[in-house]
């Protein structure tokens, strides 16, 4: 079809390195980043804003995070929630406790504070692997979430151990927490962090930290003959995943629910993060975003297509129904492609190329 | 040649001292004191298990010698870690392949280069400006590496997809994109047919030739060892057995009996 970039020649390193070095790729991201920016808040309803739109954008964040420490670094976590958590009590402490803070700036503060909490957690990843360090990551996700619950101090002492969003603007008067935000501005800002942040995962992996995060997943005895302290590489990819995950957890609780308890980043919230980047794709940026439309998108998918097509089903019958087909999905998904709907996204593309010869 | 080989090979630039090592009960080197000169290829072969490869993760760092040392560049050390090894120029490469599968061959000798890369973090995030700079000029030097061992067309394939004799090249580039100063090779012909054993030899004396890199290397072709190395070690049950230029060892008693064995009757 369209999908060919023969006669696009690349004369310098630097069109080759490109982050889209075809043509119809860079047209397909602006083109996303059009619909996204201009299309969907014009079309949208609040609906589709709040309960589509932006838990896709906080769960793609999330799902990036884990991605960059598992996909990238090889290094296994179950502490995602743990970590999430982390964010959102960081946020909300920063913005009591300092109310003339721009909300960005404690957005980042909050990313940054995860970001140490997750080095805390990775050191134990020099010395255990695999299965084993997940295991080990559980007791982050296990002792974060009773510390919240356990110290009224996070919660500034409310009776019910929730955490609700005090209301802050970004320029002056677009509310984007508390009760009055307006879901477009709120949209905007989540779309906003998402898309910059993207952006910088994209360029740490193609850089020398995503190389040498690579060499550890790939074989960490090579990757240390060839001069990549193995501690300080496993440490700084369990840093930026939290932040990533840290800001993740921040937004979930202050713009997509606005109020939050512990048990929300609980050890669920862990495996599906895990789910979506393991259907995504792992090593993969797209992947993060595909897993997390896929898991977000598809109950939702599920819940309307029968109302659309007539069928009046009782409300128990589709809910279980949801659950057998959802499984079903991610099954089948997983037997097409184990390694993700990134990749099949990639073999897509290599077919386009020769369509319609077979190679 | 002997002529030219005594004009190129300078003082020793690697001295190991009386190295011995012992997991458990087992004794994988006793005693052993080589030194590898500048300039200088040097094989080391030996029977199986007769403690080659322990020689090289000694000199490289993996294993820790309960006795002796190892001075390199000058410097005396007992203990270190493989990528300080790597900071002080010493590159290797494996027996079995040890490459990124995951990653391209670009990619996998690009990671040769990390150590020289020195942009921080936010400049990574980024991708512009000095960071993006510096990303070229290391890739410019790469493809050179690329062009000299001849795998341009297979730039952007996934390592796991090569044959072969093609990951060992590639695993010989990503140690010379480290622009090291002592190269160990640990049977980088092991497997290959002629034509692939052939390339390898020529790829490493050109290495030697045209970078200066000092070659310590382990073989069992015969031929290649004598071909290629100007002076040969022989290991034996973890003990020196023979050191001397390829001729003389190949006449040794000790060698011969070693190789073929030594009938007790």
């Amino acid at each position: 079809m369209l999908y060919r970039e023969a006669g696009q020649f690349k004369t310098s390193y630097a069109a080759d390195q490109a982050v889209f070095p075809i043509r119809q790729d860079r047209f397909l991201i602006a083109a996303a980043l059009l619909i996204a920016y201009v299309a969907v808040p014009l079309l949208g309803n609040e609906y589709w804003l709040l309960t589509i739109m932006i838990p896709f954008l906080v769960f793609a964040l999330a799902a990036l995070g884990l991605n960059l420490l598992t996909g990238y670094a090889g290094q296994v976590s179950l502490g995602t929630g743990g970590f999430m958590a982390v964010g959102a009590f960081a946020t909300y402490k920063l913005a009591t406790g300092f109310p003339g803070l721009n909300i960005v700036a404690v957005f980042l503060i909050a990313g940054v504070i995860t970001a140490l909490v997750g080095l805390l957690f990775g050191f134990p990843s020099l010395r255990i692997k695999g299965f084993y360090l997940a295991v080990a990551t559980l007791a982050s996700q296990f002792f974060l979430i009773w510390m919240f619950n356990k110290f009224p101090w996070f919660t500034n002492y409310s009776s019910s151990g929730v955490i609700s969003a005090p209301q802050r603007a970004v320029l002056g008067h677009f509310y984007v927490t508390g009760a009055e935000a307006n879901p477009v501005d709120k949209y905007l800002f989540v779309l906003s962090f998402v898309a910059v942040l993207a952006f910088a995962a994209k360029n740490l992996v193609r850089g020398r930290i995503g190389r040498s995060w690579m060499a550890i997943r790939d074989m960490d005895i090579a990757a240390e003959i060839i001069g990549i302290h193995p501690l300080k590489t496993k440490l700084l990819a369990f840093a930026v995943s939290s932040f990533y995950c840290g800001i993740a957890g921040a937004m979930w609780a202050f713009i997509y629910t606005g109020g939050v308890e512990p048990l929300a980043f609980d050890i669920d919230r862990s495996f599906q993060i895990l789910f979506m980047i393991i259907i995504g794709g792992l090593g993969s940026i797209l992947g993060s975003f595909l897993g997390a439309g896929f898991i977000v998108l598809l109950p939702i998918f599920l819940d309307n297509t029968p109302r659309l097509v007539g069928l009046e089903i009782p409300v128990n019958t589709v809910t279980n129904l949801q659950s057998m087909i959802f499984g079903a999905l991610i099954v089948f998904f997983l037997i097409v492609e184990p390694r993700g709907l990134a990749r099949l996204w990639q073999i897509g593309k290599e077919k386009l190329r020769l369509w319609p010869f077979p190679y | 040649m002997g002529t030219l080989a005594e004009r190129r090979i300078g003082p020793p630039l690697l001295k190991a001292e009386q190295i011995s090592l012992a997991f458990g009960g087992v004794r994988a080197l006793s005693d052993v004191s080589l030194e590898i000169r500048e300039h200088e290829i040097l094989a080391i072969i030996g029977p199986n298990g007769a403690g080659k490869t322990s020689m090289l993760n000694v000199i490289n760092g993996f294993y820790h010698p309960q006795r002796g040392t190892i001075t390199f560049k000058g410097e005396t050390r007992r203990r270190m870690r493989p990528h300080q090894a790597a900071e002080t120029g010493i590159a290797r490469t494996f027996q079995n392949v040890a490459l990124f599968r995951g990653m391209t061959t670009l990619d996998n000798v690009m990671t040769g280069r990390l150590l020289r890369m020195r942009r921080n973090f936010l400049w990574q995030a980024l991708h512009w400006g000095p960071a993006l700079k510096e990303e070229l000029e290391h890739r410019s030097f790469v493809e050179r590496i690329i062009d000299f061992l001849e795998i341009q067309a297979i730039r952007k394939v996934p390592v796991g997809q090569l044959p072969y004799g093609l990951q060992k090249r590639v695993e010989l580039g990503r140690a010379l994109a480290m622009e090291p100063t002592l190269l160990l090779l640990d049977e980088p012909m092991a497997g290959m047919n002629v034509e692939e054993k052939e390339d390898m030899s020529r790829f490493i004396l050109d290495v030697n030739d045209e970078f200066g890199t000092t070659i310590a290397l382990i073989e069992h072709d015969m031929s290649v060892v004598m071909d290629l190395s100007d002076r040969v070690v022989v290991l034996d049950y973890g003990r020196k057995i023979a050191d001397g230029p390829p001729d003389s060892v190949r006449r040794n008693q000790d060698v011969i009996d070693a190789y073929l064995g030594v009938s007790h009757d």
